[in-house]
């Protein structure tokens, strides 16, 4: 069956929008393809720095005639209902309809759609322009006179589809002037001249021999075995980059390697800042020392030509360059070398971390309080973690994070031990941003812990009181990336700390020192306002300012809903969480319905080991039992009765219920005091010792009895089996 | 063309050979040489010969050398390439014509790159200039890894979409001749081609006034004056686009002070940008002085189109 070859070929793609777009092309053509009552067997789609391609095989000539029955309504249904099927069914006119029978329904309109079958060709050539007219790039452009969109200007169009024995056919359509043929060029210097194409594997092989590597993923291959090898040759070690890998062969069609150098002494520079101005700046790879993260003084770059002196030229101006950017480099560290980290502390009062929030010397006031309040919790030294947090942000105005924004935290652990900080409080400045994502890993060192989780319970706060919350698919904040920070470092350092106390201690520090003042500062400027003798900037700080405060007054009145929501959304990321590594979020559910639960370690170890015990057979059938007495105590309290009521022994007649009430009050005690001690497998043991004395009531006893005064006694010691268990769960929320 | 050139007339060889082939090459192809705007600009694009000749429907082509002032990257003439002041060559083609990739590595063939033997490559650089409410989409254009040129194709300019779309081409002066003459500071650049006594430098001719600015730019610009020039030139700006208005009852509907208005754009993007270097812009206040001058700009490029080079007939 014959094949279809596309070619789009422009002005340079941005690397980054090249894979997706070839994937986006397949799948718009091989959509219409499919929509069009047409099938193929196969589609691959390319992408270079000019041209997006895809080759779609096994696609047939026609599609074949289809033909659809459309029933209507009934045989003298009103004219509207006429009108509207006719409408529906593309028929000018009722004598087009078929009458059928149907013994429910009597007499019906059917329509009769028939579809003739289409020439291939004809659905390729309609689509196409639709599909170009309409692409999902991230970012299109108007050139010339024209009023097309792409992402860069489009040139030519190339599309072919015929059998593979025979010479396929020009596809021809036009869209703004650009008119469908089958040829394209080779290499933008190496190979200008354009050239005929028929099929995909003549296009793939005529390309290549034009010096242009189709396939992406080859030219990423070639790129890393070449770089590879270049620099084994000098008995250096390629540190591989997957991101700059898949850029770096988006900027090329015909890859060749080349290896440049710089002076030692930029290797003085650290090695991150190095990475990041030859990556960031030039899209050259760096290199080390063979089994060590030594930097080598070579970088390996990927020119587009062959060059005619064999890339020396090129080598030494990539070198000229990169010699520059890290002269720059080197020029910024040293200078950031020379002021203490602290002493950049004034300029964030000029930095506004968010205009409702205030300004960031505000924000590292806070933290440095909150960190010393974590700190005991976390065994981390008070000094060092208000230390830490002091110095946590300060790099951020530095020359080289202003340059590379990717070394915050990393540049001011540099900075700190170059001017005799303590281990630790160096180590906690870099850490205190971490975990970023999943993959990213949790600090340990306590000094960090403290600093991480006071940054991060600064922000959550801060936005929550202010009714930033992340809504949807929005998050803007990152919010939700600081919540699972802050219960990854609980759960895995593990960190025993009570939630809510922690974000009242980080409430403390949106409330203004000294809210009269500020109040009457406020009037004051209430009173320059509306006296009009301001301009419009001020008016606006003012309002800004104005918001600030009722802010602070308000909050404390909101103080209790805010923890109550901020607990809420820390426990739904906790059981997505959870649900990621596979706990049951009903046991989650289960703990969380006991009410005050804001100790996330306690809660996860809790609900492990309720798993672990619901999973025994004890476990099984005391919640088995757990059900019965519910059930009947729903039923019975529907009624309006109550059986929280103390249970008369007297009135206790067979050793059943003698049994299970003795045993009621010793799982009880038991449990709660073995979750006092944070014994969470004893308390599921006490409430094992519940099974039997349970399922032996069940079995023998009748609740229902004759007389109301042991039944209400019976049914009271039902509700002791619930109160029971609600020392460790609550069993109504466990599922399956 | 350079091998028939006297030496040091060669782009390769001194600063103003490199400007007088690449004004060659332009105006060869068609066109109008124009000379720099007398007025301190931050880059080549504020010549109106680009912001309002973008605007409109009329086709123009145009090549120019502008000064380019950016008193923040003012550093006392010690680094080897950041300067407060350089130059821009400026090439604007509206529309775009379809070879202007072509055309661009012709230039570049022209100031004596063997495209044989250096690695030329377009690297996606989206340009945005909030002040002049403008955008567009193109490249970096790299050189063995320098940047030497920038290339766009205007999007939009003082809020109104570009149609047809011009082609932008900036060429860093300083930058290319430092990459064709093979000179790692931009002092040491040969400016006159001649070589003994007779060689003039960059450094020779910019060097103390990059001392001078850098002075002037960070320490000394008075602030008071500098505010007051800023909000002189918004207020002018507007009072021109308001009395510029075509006259009741006249006969010729089109805005009279485009280009006058315009200026006082210019004058108070320029105060702004000394204010800054001068560090007396809060991060707060910047966000506002930049959407003040884009207002400006905005207000200018309407008045622009309501005149006979703007399309209104």
């Amino acid at each position: 069956m014959p094949d279809l070859l596309l070619e789009l070929f422009s002005e340079e793609i941005p690397a980054r929008m090249q894979r997706k777009a070839a994937e986006d092309l397949k799948k718009l053509v091989t959509d219409a393809i499919v929509e069009a009552g047409l099938h193929y067997e196969g589609a691959k789609a390319f992408s270079t720095p000019r041209r997006l391609a895809l080759t779609v095989t096994g696609v047939p000539t026609h599609s074949a005639a289809t033909r659809e029955e459309r029933k209507g309504p009934k045989v003298g249904a009103p004219d509207a209902a006429i009108q509207g099927f006719l409408r529906g069914a593309g028929l000018a006119s009722i004598d087009q309809a078929h009458v059928h029978y149907d013994p429910k329904k009597g007499d019906f309109y059917v329509a009769h759609i028939e579809k003739p079958g289409r020439d291939t060709k004809d659905v390729i050539a309609e689509a196409i322009p639709a599909i170009i007219r309409s692409f999902p790039w991230p970012k299109s452009m108007h050139w010339g006179t024209g009023r097309l969109n792409w992402v860069r200007p489009l040139h030519t169009i190339l599309c072919t589809f015929g059998p593979e024995t025979e010479e396929p056919e020009v596809i021809d359509f036009e869209i703004e002037g650009i008119r469908s043929g089958n040829t394209t060029r080779g290499h933008r210097f190496m190979a200008p001249d354009v050239f005929t194409v028929k099929r995909f594997d003549d296009y793939a092989d005529k390309l290549e021999k034009a010096k242009v590597v189709l396939d992406a993923d080859r030219r990423k291959d070639i790129i890393l075995h070449d770089a590879r090898d270049s620099v084994f040759a000098l008995g250096l070690e390629l540190v591989e980059d997957e991101g700059l890998l898949e850029e770096v062969a988006g900027l090329v069609e015909w890859p060749v390697v080349l290896v440049g150098s710089f002076e030692e002494e930029f290797l003085k520079i650290p090695p991150e800042v190095i990475r990041a101005t030859i990556r960031a700046n030039q899209k050259c790879f760096v290199v080390r020392k063979p089994g060590t993260n030594e930097l080598a003084n070579r970088f390996v770059l990927v020119s587009n030509i062959e060059a005619s002196d064999g890339g020396k030229a090129i080598s030494a101006g990539n070198s000229r360059v990169i010699r520059a950017r890290l002269s720059d480099a080197k020029f910024f560290y040293e200078t950031d070398l020379r002021a203490p980290l602290e002493s950049r502390l004034p300029k964030f009062k000029d930095i506004i971390f968010h205009e409702k929030l205030g300004t960031q010397a505000e924000r590292i006031e806070r933290i440095e309080k909150l960190a010393a309040e974590i700190a005991p919790l976390v065994g981390a030294d008070v000094d060092k973690a208000k230390r830490a947090a002091r110095l946590a942000k300060m790099d951020l105005v530095t020359e080289v994070v202003g340059e590379f924004p990717e070394v915050q935290g990393l540049m001011g652990k540099y900075y700190a031990l170059a001017q005799g900080e303590d281990a630790s409080v160096a180590t906690a400045i870099e850490d205190h941003y971490k975990p970023q994502g999943p993959a990213d890993r949790v600090p340990a060192d306590p000094v960090a812990i403290a600093v991480a989780l006071a940054d991060k319970l600064d922000t959550m706060v801060g936005f929550w009181a202010i009714d930033e919350k992340p809504t949807g698919s929005k998050d803007p904040f990152a919010l939700r990336r600081a919540a699972l920070g802050i219960i990854r470092i609980i759960l895995s350092v593990p960190v025993t700390l009570r939630l809510g106390a922690a974000i009242l201690k980080a409430l403390d520090g949106f409330f203004d020192k000294d809210e009269a003042a500020a109040l009457a500062r406020f009037e004051e400027k209430q009173l320059a306002v509306s006296a009009q003798d301001v301009d419009g900037e001020q008016d606006l700080d003012n309002a800004l300012e104005a918001y600030g405060h009722e802010f602070r007054r308000n909050l404390r009145t909101r103080s209790s809903a805010l923890i109550a929501d901020l607990l809420a959304f820390f426990a739904d990321r906790l059981k997505v969480q959870l649900r990621e590594q596979g706990a049951r979020h009903d046991l989650v559910d289960a703990v969380y319905a006991l009410g005050d639960q804001d100790d996330l370690l306690l809660i996860v170890r809790r609900v492990e080991a309720l798993g672990t015990f619901l999973d025994t057979e004890d476990g099984q059938n005391l919640l088995a039992g757990y059900r019965r007495a519910a059930n009947i105590l729903k039923a019975e309290e529907k009624k309006g009765e109550s059986f929280e009521g103390e249970i008369d022994a007297a009135q206790l007649v067979l050793p059943e219920e003698q049994a299970l009430f003795v045993a009621t009050r010793f799982a009880r005690a038991d449990a709660e005091s073995a979750v006092g001690r944070e014994d969470f497998e004893g308390a599921m043991a006490a409430l094992a010792r519940l099974r039997a004395p349970v399922d032996a009531f069940f079995d023998k006893v009748l609740v229902n009895a004759e007389d109301p005064a042991v039944r209400i006694n019976r049914l009271r010691l039902l509700a002791s089996i619930r109160t029971a268990t609600l020392a460790v769960a609550d069993f109504s929320k466990v599922g399956g | 063309m350079s091998d028939t050139l006297p030496t040091h007339m060669r782009p390769d060889r001194s600063f103003q050979g490199l400007i007088l082939t690449l004004q060659r090459f332009w105006a060869d192809y068609g066109c109008a040489i124009l000379q720099p705007y007398d007025m301190e600009v931050g880059a080549g694009t504020f010549h109106p010969a680009t912001t309002l000749r973008a605007l409109g429907p009329k086709p123009w082509r145009a090549a120019y050398v502008q000064p380019s002032r950016r008193p923040k990257d003012g550093r006392y003439g010690e680094n080897p390439n950041r300067m407060q002041h350089y130059y821009q060559f400026q090439v604007i083609l509206k529309p775009n014509p379809p070879n202007l990739q072509e055309l661009y590595l012709d230039s570049l063939r022209a100031i004596g790159v063997d495209l044989g033997l250096h690695d030329v490559r377009f690297v996606e650089d989206d340009w945005e200039s909030p002040t002049l409410g403008a955008w567009g989409l193109g490249w970096e254009c790299w050189c063995d890894g320098m940047e030497v040129s920038q290339f766009t194709y205007f999007q939009q300019v003082a809020g109104f979409e570009c149609h047809p779309v011009s082609g932008e081409l900036t060429y860093g002066l300083e930058r290319l001749a430092m990459y064709v003459q093979g000179v790692e500071n931009v002092y040491d650049l040969n400016f006159n081609g001649r070589e003994g006594d007779e060689k003039l430098t960059y450094g020779d001719v910019f060097k103390q006034a990059e001392e001078e600015y850098s002075r002037h730019n960070f320490e000394y610009a008075d602030t008071e004056i500098l505010f007051q020039r800023f909000r002189d030139a918004e207020k002018e700006c507007f009072a021109l686009l308001e009395k510029g208005q075509p006259l009741a009852g006249s006969n010729d509907q089109r805005h009279r002070m485009a280009l006058p208005a315009y200026d006082q754009c210019i004058k108070a993007s320029h105060a702004f940008n000394l204010l800054d270097a001068r560090g007396v812009i809060s991060v707060q206040e910047r966000q506002s002085y930049i959407l003040r001058v884009r207002e400006l700009a905005k207000a200018c490029g309407a008045a622009w189109l309501e005149t006979a080079a703007g399309g209104k007939n």
